[in-house]
């Protein structure tokens, strides 16, 4: 049976464990980064040299490592990516903007644990000749961004940051910028411009395709939320359990409560696309001979990965998986989500904007008794016509996904709300109040 | 037609922070900042930060200060406080609640959690957006997911978080509210 396996978090939640430096250097803190800094360039038989930093960046590509946002992209590559070349200064920035519903990994690590993050940035900045770097941390987490002003200070009075760290020549500063509050600014180029000092409105950027894939490595923290005994954050090795372990166990969410059945799974951030309970999937494995072949995989068996949830039509995203149980109105569901997306839309693209919102409100009404049968068909086509490179960022996708997904495998349950308001309606216009009043307009 | 001022939430400069006046320790914090980047506009959202911090709200002075200290034109100073939803234009009470309204916290109770705090202080439980009491001691919203998901259902009073708030939670924190003596 699988279990916690806590690297990140290995001591975040120790009794007496806390954010000073002190604490972290009584447990190998800065270690790390001492080593990294005293990686000696070699020689290689070509002539080239093949610097710290080179080294570095080498160790990362072989690793496998991937990014824990919703893509999981591989650092390696992404990190080959940076144009060297141009003598322009690089900057490295740390997404502490989390903000993806259900959602909560990242918050524990800069609360409980916040060197481990600036010994962690200040390794990446080496690596890849980084001479000035920012947590982009999201608003709310004033305390947060206290804390870790506070360890910023301990580290450059520690030698950790600063000019001439640790006498290796090598200068670094880490600032914390604090966004306001809006969703927008988790995405990429919209965190830029926020950090410019700008609306964080997304730009174009061009599609990045992945070549090889394939190996996951690390562990990576789940966030567990909704109906569930043991609600929380778990740490595991990625694509060791299970979904179905990861709700259930007792090392994790704990099962459901007494006497429900599991209605729905929302298995990354609020934007991934739902499982319907009892869903069976036709997935490629590797079976014991060696062979990719196609397999049945019903829900709860699926591994939690970021492969295994592409295939079957969702994806671990963020790592935020919302459990719904049988006493969840889904309309009701559906209609909390698009709210979010509807009041979080930046705004820059009318597709997104108006179809966002036109879905809020179309959700709105079929929960405040003024809903129309053909309302989940008119949810359907609008949800279709956002995504697909008809808007700047993927947020198109991430407020079209709930709704096509929701809709599709819940819907007679949309289509019911709906007649049952239309048939309301009509027995309201036809009983003895509405004497005297005009018909209802069509 | 009447002769009062439109209000389109900007505020009227003549009635609004006469005394507007940055003391130097504020202006010493502010000018640290900008050093932290390598163009003097990106500090804009740290500046408002701490304007909104030390005088409770953002201000159309303080807007104009900004932009004249970054060298920027006021409505790119305006633009970031009407986009951001955490900045305010106009005084908040002096206690902040902030219910989270997003899917977990909204499985764990946060409609009625918010309806509780309403009610408690006489604001309309279905009224839409952000709502003071007369005395401007609370202002009672709901906002967007905090990303503490786990411990629903969740809210802020300030800059404090409160995880899996009861009723009775709810009326302790109200209470600590009402205790604490006024500036
Ligand atoms: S897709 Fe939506 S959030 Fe993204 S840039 Fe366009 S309007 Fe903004
Ligand atoms: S849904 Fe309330 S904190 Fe995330």
């Amino acid at each position: 049976m699988p279990q916690e396996y806590r690297q990140i978090l290995k001591y975040a939640d120790e009794p007496g464990y806390t954010p000073d430096i002190e604490c972290y250097l009584r447990h190998g803190g800065y270690d790390i980064l001492r080593k990294a800094l005293a990686i000696p360039p070699r020689n290689l038989a070509d002539g080239r040299i093949v610097t710290g930093p080179d080294h570095l960046r080498q160790e990362v590509m072989t690793s496998g490592l991937r990014g824990r946002g919703g893509a999981g992209f591989s650092c390696g590559l992404k990190w080959s990516f940076v144009d060297r070349k141009s003598g322009k200064p690089i900057y490295l920035i740390c997404n502490a903007d989390e903000s993806e519903p259900g959602t909560f990994k990242d918050k524990q690590i800069i609360y409980k644990d916040p060197h481990q993050l600036i010994e962690g940035m200040a390794i990446a900045c080496y690596a890849n000749d980084v001479h000035l770097a920012y947590i982009y941390i999201r608003g709310e987490f004033a305390e947060g961004a206290k804390i870790l002003n506070r360890a910023l200070k301990e580290a450059r009075a520690r030698d950790f940051l600063g000019e001439n760290i640790l006498g290796s020549d090598y200068d670094l500063e880490i600032h914390v910028h604090r966004g306001a509050g809006a969703y927008i600014c988790g995405e990429e180029t919209g965190l830029i411009e926020s950090l410019e000092g700008k609306r964080a409105y997304p730009r174009i950027k061009p599609p990045y395709f992945p070549a090889v894939l394939g190996n996951n490595t690390g562990t990576r923290i789940v966030s567990i939320s909704g109906h569930v005994r043991k609600p929380g954050y778990y740490e595991v090795e990625v694509g060791k359990a299970t979904l179905g372990e990861l709700i259930n166990d007792p090392a994790f969410g704990g099962g459901l409560r007494e006497g429900r059945k599991l209605k729905a799974i929302i298995p990354g951030g609020s934007s991934a696309k739902v499982f319907k309970a009892g869903e069976k999937f036709k997935i490629k494995r590797r079976g014991p001979d060696g062979k990719d072949a196609e397999q049945e995989i019903e829900l709860l068996n699926l591994p939690y990965d970021f492969d295994s949830l592409i295939a079957a039509g969702s994806m671990s995203g963020s790592g935020g998986i919302i459990v719904l149980d049988d006493s969840t109105d889904i309309v009701e569901a559906l209609a909390n989500i698009s709210e979010f997306y509807a009041h979080e839309s930046c705004g820059q693209c009318t597709p997104c904007r108006e179809g966002s919102l036109w879905m809020s409100k179309a959700l709105q009404r079929l929960t405040h008794g003024e809903g129309r049968e053909a309302d989940a068909d008119y949810l359907m086509k609008i949800a279709d016509n956002i995504p697909g490179g008809r808007t700047v960022c993927a947020f198109g996708e991430a407020c079209s996904w709930p709704v096509q997904s929701f809709v599709a495998k819940f819907k007679d349950e949309f289509v019911a709300r709906g007649a049952a308001d239309e048939e309301n309606r009509t027995r309201r216009n036809a009983g003895p109040t509405a004497v005297g009043k005009l018909p209802a307009s069509s | 037609m009447s002769d009062a001022p439109l209000d389109h939430g900007i505020p009227n400069p003549l009635r609004e922070q006469p005394d507007f006046a940055i003391p130097a320790p504020l202006e010493a914090e502010i000018n640290e900042l900008i050093t932290h980047y390598p163009q003097k506009r990106s500090a804009s959202l740290m500046l408002l930060h701490a304007m909104q911090e030390h005088f409770g709200h953002v201000s159309r002075q303080a807007v104009e200060w900004i932009a004249a200290k970054l060298e920027l034109q006021p409505i790119n100073v305006y633009e970031l406080v009407t986009f951001y939803p955490m900045f305010h234009l106009k005084p908040v009470g002096k206690h902040h609640l902030k219910v989270c309204r997003t899917l977990s916290c909204a499985l764990g109770g946060s409609h009625k959690l918010h309806e509780h705090f309403c009610r408690k202080l006489g604001l309309d439980p279905h009224a839409h957006g952000a709502q003071t009491t007369k005395d401007g001691q609370f202002t009672v919203e709901f906002v967007e997911c905090l990303a503490s998901c786990g411990t629903a259902p969740v809210m802020m009073c300030n800059d404090t978080f409160h995880e899996g708030v009861s009723e009775k939670k709810a009326d302790e924190i109200l209470k600590q509210c009402q205790q604490q003596p006024s500036p």
